[in-house]
């Protein structure tokens, strides 16, 4: 292993609700509420403040939205600029982003997963529009867009071969992801923009920020996900690994998109406590924001 | 104008054929066969073409694409490096609310979508851009929702037919859907592409060998076997929405212009025309802003409790109506009448009279929205959640709406309901004889 000092020292479970930035009214966002959500948002203020005390020197983000099945793919281009406007809530969510690429480490990660033998690509087409769960997770993690960034996008092999297949995949990329991120000398946060439990509902309150109206899809989904956090919060991720594809069938879960695994294995899979900072449900999903420290490694939880 | 539907499509939506045809004859075929189709649709001269497409997915309900003039730059999520696609399309923004309106009657959730820089998805841009280049036509786009089977999609394409007719205009169907969609996860030979399985190809062909002879009911019939056993794009669902517009039928002819692989999928382009017997039925249709439930048989009421899923409030059949199960809840807030819960939303106390007189209420409602009333009603099933605690009064109360000669009746415990409630009816009532 190529080690020049740098390290993940957190990965985040960063959910990308849009709900969450609607919520919010950043200026950014062209929509306006009149709040909501807030217990998942107090979990990323507490985030933020870490961020802010001890920023990283870039975020990477692994999101389920933006779809790949050709092999994985990284931004290659040091800017992108636009308007993304979620295909599936564009009412809450129309929001101009600014974007900084580290380029430098997203070639390293190309390389270093060719080396593991994956699929990789870089995406280089100016016109291209970052999608709105990588843009969701990083707003709700540093609002002020002040870090270069790394997007790696989420590729659906789970869905065409089996889980097992998408498993192996990500544990590759995991560990390509730290080597790179190792011998770049920086210090990095990892984003993994995954819900858990993920059956929508299928119609919206009137007033979409009716905290009234909100609540778990149904009491199953509830249990799955309280049996995943828990097994978080006690550092057995090689078990949550193991239960992952049972999670996904039971509770139609988002990590099976990959971001999870990816973090996880990127982490080498930690064997500490992580902190869950907020769990909540959104339009019937479940979701928690969730830190594994792997500097403090969960000693002072 | 008149209504009118000469054509249906079944067309695959990947940027290959409409960024890089020359790169594989495959691809080169497929664009070649799209030209035909371009061509024919120009013989046909619609007033609109409709699209809906497998990769416009919705989670609320459905959505309608409404901006009249809908510009930008795409680039597909994967196959950035062939190209961008920019557009800038004609859409009918007077169909959207129309058809919208037809959707919502069936109790589903709609969106009209009027937003800068919405993002059309990778299909219907290439099968706009290849058909109706210059927008001749005006286009309308609907999504696909990626909770909906076959029930609900169904539905939605009764629900299209209905607003079809309102609207009274010529109009070509288009569905932008792959058969067997199993990607080659790795890179190829554009030159040397072919499908990515032995048994998806053998599949593709017996879809393509029905739909060649006009037999979309038959292709409807088997399309979950189909997506099950090869990848069906979206559960090849989208075919039950064409199903639904041609009436459940083999009245069509079929034809066939190409089947290719794209990057191992499988890519048919595929005309369905319908014979005179159809269009006959079409016509026989009534006219303009169909009423809840008169071809359909779907019933929903507007003052009863939404439905928890994709289900009708309920639905008719012959002479009798058929309710779905409906328990105490109240329209517009969801509130269950005398329930109480903690601030965690665990259930503190509730109160079984106040929510049968609930359930009542929501039954009425449910039976006037069809033509009924308590009177009519014939079979019901009740369901307790504790019946040792709330049958006495359950049933005291019960006897103040039907006191006596009252409808037959089953009464069991359960363990649970969907929502927080504590009694639930399933009602069936027989129509009331005309005059």
């Amino acid at each position: 292993m190529t080690v020049n000092n740098g390290r993940i020292t957190k990965g985040i479970l960063s959910p990308h609700p849009p709900h969450l930035v609607y919520a919010e009214n950043p200026e950014r966002n062209e929509p306006k509420s009149e709040g909501g959500w807030e217990v998942l948002r107090w979990g990323y203020d507490r985030l933020r403040k870490k961020l802010k005390k001890d920023p990283p020197d870039v975020l990477l983000v692994h999101s389920p939205h933006w779809q790949t099945v050709v092999g994985h793919h990284v931004l290659g281009l040091p800017e992108f600029h636009g308007l993304s406007v979620d295909p599936i809530f564009p009412h809450l969510f129309r929001y101009k982003y600014d974007l900084e690429v580290d380029v430098e480490l997203s070639m390293a990660i190309k390389a270093e997963g060719e080396k593991e033998g994956l699929s990789m690509k870089v995406m280089q087409n100016p016109d291209f529009r970052i999608d709105y769960g990588t843009i969701i997770s990083l707003h709700m993690v540093n609002p002020d867009w002040d870090i270069p960034v790394v997007c790696v996008s989420s590729n659906n092999s789970p869905y065409y071969f089996s889980n097992e297949v998408g498993q192996k995949e990500m544990a590759k990329l995991g560990r390509a992801t730290a080597q790179a991120i190792n011998a770049s000398g920086k210090k990095a946060w990892l984003l993994a923009s995954n819900s858990l439990s993920h059956r929508h509902f299928t119609w919206e309150a009137e007033i979409p920020e009716d905290m009234s109206k909100e609540h778990i899809y149904h009491h199953g989904q509830y249990l799955w996900d309280m049996q995943v956090l828990d097994l978080m919060k006690k550092g057995k991720c090689q078990q949550l690994l193991d239960i992952l594809p049972e999670f996904f069938d039971m509770a139609e879960a988002e990590v099976k998109a990959g971001a999870l695994a990816w973090m996880l294995h990127a982490m080498a899979v930690p064997d500490y406590p992580a902190e869950v900072h907020s769990y909540g449900s959104v339009i019937g999903t479940g979701n928690a924001v969730v830190e594994w420290d792997a500097i403090s490694r969960g000693e002072d939880l | 104008m008149s209504f009118e539907i000469p054509a249906m499509y079944l067309l695959a939506g990947q940027p290959h054929i409409l960024l890089t045809p020359g790169d594989s004859p495959a691809w080169q075929k497929l664009n070649e066969g799209y030209a035909r189709i371009r061509e024919e649709i120009q013989q046909i001269e619609p007033d609109m073409i409709l699209y809906m497409s497998t990769q416009w997915l919705s989670v609320l309900g459905w959505l309608f694409q409404a901006d009249p003039e809908p510009e930008w730059v795409h680039v597909d999520s994967n196959w950035h490096d062939l190209g961008t696609m920019p557009y800038k399309f004609k859409v009918d923004e007077a169909f959207a609310p129309i058809h919208a309106s037809e959707v919502k009657k069936t109790g589903r959730h709609t969106m009209l979508v009027n937003y800068e820089g919405f993002p059309i998805d990778t299909g219907t841009v290439v099968a706009q851009k290849l058909i109706n280049p210059e927008n001749r036509y005006a286009a309308s786009m609907l999504s696909c929702n990626m909770y909906a089977e076959k029930q609900e999609t169904m539905a939605i394409g009764a629900s299209t037919l209905r607003a079809l007719k309102a609207y009274n205009k010529k109009v070509v169907v288009i569905l932008v859907s792959n058969l067997s969609n199993r990607y080659f996860t790795h890179d190829i030979e554009p030159s040397e592409d072919y499908i990515s399985s032995k048994k998806d190809n053998e599949w593709n062909l017996k879809i393509l060998e029905l739909l060649g002879e006009g037999r979309l009911e038959d292709v409807a019939q088997c399309a979950r076997e189909f997506a099950r056993e090869a990848n069906g794009d979206m559960q090849f669902k989208g075919i039950w929405w064409l199903n639904s517009i041609g009436l459940e039928s083999n009245e069509f002819s079929g034809q066939v212009f190409e089947y290719q692989p794209v990057w191992g999928t499988g890519a048919a382009l595929v005309g369905l025309y319908p014979n005179d017997a159809l269009k006959k039925r079409w016509n026989q249709l009534p006219s303009g802003n169909l009423g809840k439930g008169e071809k359909s048989g779907v019933i929903d009421s507007q003052k009863a409790a939404l439905p928890v899923g994709s289900y009708p409030h309920a639905r008719e059949e012959g002479d009798f109506v058929f309710l779905s199960g409906i328990g105490p809840r109240e329209r517009g807030t969801n509130n269950i009448p005398g329930l109480e819960m903690d601030s965690e939303g665990a259930v503190m106390s509730y109160d079984i009279s106040a929510e049968t007189h609930g359930v009542f209420r929501n039954v009425k409602a449910v039976l006037e929205a069809s033509g009924c009333s308590l009177k009519d009603v014939v079979d019901i099933q009740v369901f307790l959640t504790d019946m040792e605690a709330d049958f006495k009064i359950f049933n005291e109360i019960y006897s103040e709406y039907f006191p006596q000669d009252g409808p037959t009746r089953t009464t069991v415990g359960i363990e649970a309901l969907p929502t927080p409630i504590h009694v639930e009816f399933k009602v069936v009532a027989r129509k009331p004889l005309k005059g």
